[in-house]
């Protein structure tokens, strides 16, 4: 998967991803809205398979996962930091939207174009040419996001089940 | 068997394990599930129907409003509406409908006991901790996911144990200190590990100051905060109609292994407040001269419980708040208000000018109708003033103790409570 990077500082808390005056609505109107108070223009010009990096301690905050479902929803392939808040961690995961651990992601710059490979645990900045190593994704968090998220692997497993 | 963290122990019970290593995942049974109405029925209703399943046990899940209490608007009539049909749909008895926050309200009527292991849709479960049960939070597919198998998987936590010795001074609270940790290791200074508040300081707090603790572990970090559960703990519960709890086997054995062990002199802890927009960005009062503020607000599950209404009251009692500053109190559950009515403590708050708002989350979750203003300057008791949270992206939050929030409201400007006391 390759996409641009839209990079973003440390402490990129839930709030500003699904804004609370929003939480009311559904995701489509939710997502509209996500990161409007640091950055504008990121909603509007978002593109299907790009990534949001950020440095430490990404999606610090509520348990809303509005958060990263926005994000998904707006067709964004991955999230990349250095460390992640750990409840918005197991959302992303949840929602089916990949997160992975990069120790070195403050050397991705916005607009750089990035090929991952969660499996292999790589990045590839293909605009440096630098390959960025990930933290391994423990393996029921890699099934999770390949079925989708919890809730199409609930179906998965309920229509075994009856089957 | 070798020694044992409190997390340790209560994540293996969990698990159905005689011992569980830290670092390893497991899946765990949940005793209690818990949702408010955000992240709870509007959200888990269409997943179960999707999905065709029941919950597991309505017996083990408690549901409580909240978030879009007062519902001023035709989706907030809805969400609250949602809730209440669903909780009789699905059998779930435990149903608290606009009496107070969540977390608040779960041990207040008698939900919680040492030794449990309790899921939260709410990023502040975290506060059921106080009473030695491992609660955290989770998201509303994760809670589905509880509420159609029962179970979770977890990373058993390592423990970062927090000991404070002696006492506090008069007019420094549980708030400070979690604002002190949160300025000196960051958000992520729990590594989202157990993190256990223990030392005779810590002892020496009553159950609701005990609360704040583990609720802004949220801010700090950590999957959990914990207390582990003594004499103070068994005297509320008994009052909450909880019998026979285990004070002896919910403890952090000596010598168990932990991640990290500070210890802090609590005399030493003056006030803090942490300025827009993290609540990392704490420092002592002192070092806040001539912040003029707009609104003080006393509320949320963190800042606006009995304990807390009575520091507020301590300042505020005889005096009025400054011209041109509004006074917002939120109660944090209908029990601590009416017992802060009876006691007078609530009369004080209301003679100096407070303005009395709904139990419920308010401008904290910043998901109804009061919000703060552009360019508005607040201080509050809550944990959270990241940038537009409780109000508009220009508008400007500090966070302080329900002491210092109200020094300000009489002042005007950020004040040492302690000169008013």
């Amino acid at each position: 998967m390759s996409g641009r990077a839209w990079v973003y500082g440390d402490d990129l808390d839930t709030d500003v991803l699904a804004p609370g005056k929003y939480m009311k609505f559904g995701i489509e109107e939710i997502a509209k809205h996500c990161l409007e108070m640091v950055d504008p223009a990121f909603a509007a010009s978002v593109s299907q398979g790009d990534v949001v990096v950020g440095g430490r301690n990404f999606g610090t905050g509520s348990s809303r996962e509005q958060a990263p479902a926005a994000l998904k929803a707006l067709g964004v392939a991955a999230v990349i930091a250095q460390s992640f808040a750990g409840l918005f961690y197991r959302n992303c995961f949840n929602v089916g939207l990949l997160a992975l651990t990069c120790p070195q992601a403050g050397r991705i710059h916005a607009g750089d174009a990035i090929r991952f490979d969660a499996a292999a645990g790589g990045i590839e900045n293909l605009t440096t040419g630098e390959t960025l190593a990930c933290e391994p994704i423990a393996p029921h968090l890699m099934t999770l996001v390949r079925d989708g998220g919890l809730l199409a692997q609930l179906e998965l497993r309920f229509a075994k089940e009856r089957s | 068997m070798s020694a044992q963290t409190l997390a340790v122990k209560l994540v293996a019970r969990a698990a159905g394990r005689a011992a569980v290593t830290p670092g390893e995942i497991v899946t765990c049974k949940v005793d209690l599930a818990m949702m408010h109405d955000s992240g709870g029925p509007r959200r888990v209703k269409p997943m179960l129907e999707r999905l065709g399943a029941k919950v597991w046990d309505p017996e083990r899940v408690v549901v409580i409003t909240d978030h879009y209490l007062p519902a001023d608007d035709d989706e907030s009539k809805r969400i609250i509406a949602t809730a209440r049909d669903w909780v009789k749909d699905a059998g779930v008895r435990r149903f608290h409908d606009g009496i107070g926050i969540c977390h608040v309200v779960l041990p207040e009527q008698g939900h919680l006991r040492p030794g449990m292991f309790v899921v939260g849709g709410d990023s502040h479960s975290p506060t059921g901790g106080a009473f030695g049960a491992y609660m955290f939070g989770v998201g509303a597919t994760e809670m589905l996911g509880v509420l159609v198998t029962g179970e979770i998987w977890l990373r058993v936590p390592h423990t970062i144990l927090v000991e404070w010795d002696g006492a506090f001074g008069d007019g420094v609270s549980a708030k400070d200190v979690m604002l002190f940790l949160c300025g000196r290791f960051g958000m992520d200074g729990g590594q989202y590990q157990a993190v256990e508040y223990a030392g005779s300081a810590i002892g020496r707090l009553g159950m609701q100051e005990r609360m704040t603790l583990a609720n802004m572990t949220a801010e700090f970090g950590g999957q959990t905060g914990l207390v582990a559960p003594d004499e103070v703990t068994r005297a509320y519960l008994a009052a909450a109609g909880v019998a026979d709890i285990d004070t002896a086997t919910w403890q952090t054995d000596d010598g168990a292994e932990l991640a990290a062990h500070h210890r802090f002199d609590a005399s030493a802890l003056a006030p803090q407040v942490a300025a827009p927009h993290s609540p990392a960005n704490s420092r002592g009062v002192d070092e806040y001269d001539d912040v003029r503020i707009d609104t003080a607000y006393v509320g949320a599950c963190t800042g606006a419980k009995l304990a807390d209404l009575r520091m507020a009251a301590r300042v505020l009692r005889g005096r009025r708040v400054a011209s041109g500053v509004r006074l917002l109190v939120a109660p944090a559950s209908l029990r601590d208000q009416e017992t802060a009515r009876a006691e007078g403590t609530l009369g004080a708050l209301i003679d100096a000018g407070g303005r009395l708002l709904a139990n419920a989350c308010g401008a904290c979750a910043g998901y109804g109708a009061l919000r703060f203003g552009e360019e508005e300057v607040a201080i509050s008791s809550t944990a959270r003033n990241f940038k537009g949270r409780m109000g508009a992206a220009s508008s400007r939050v500090y966070l302080a103790s329900p002491y210092t929030v109200a020094a300000a409201a009489v002042t005007g400007c950020i004040t040492d409570p302690r000169e008013l006391l």
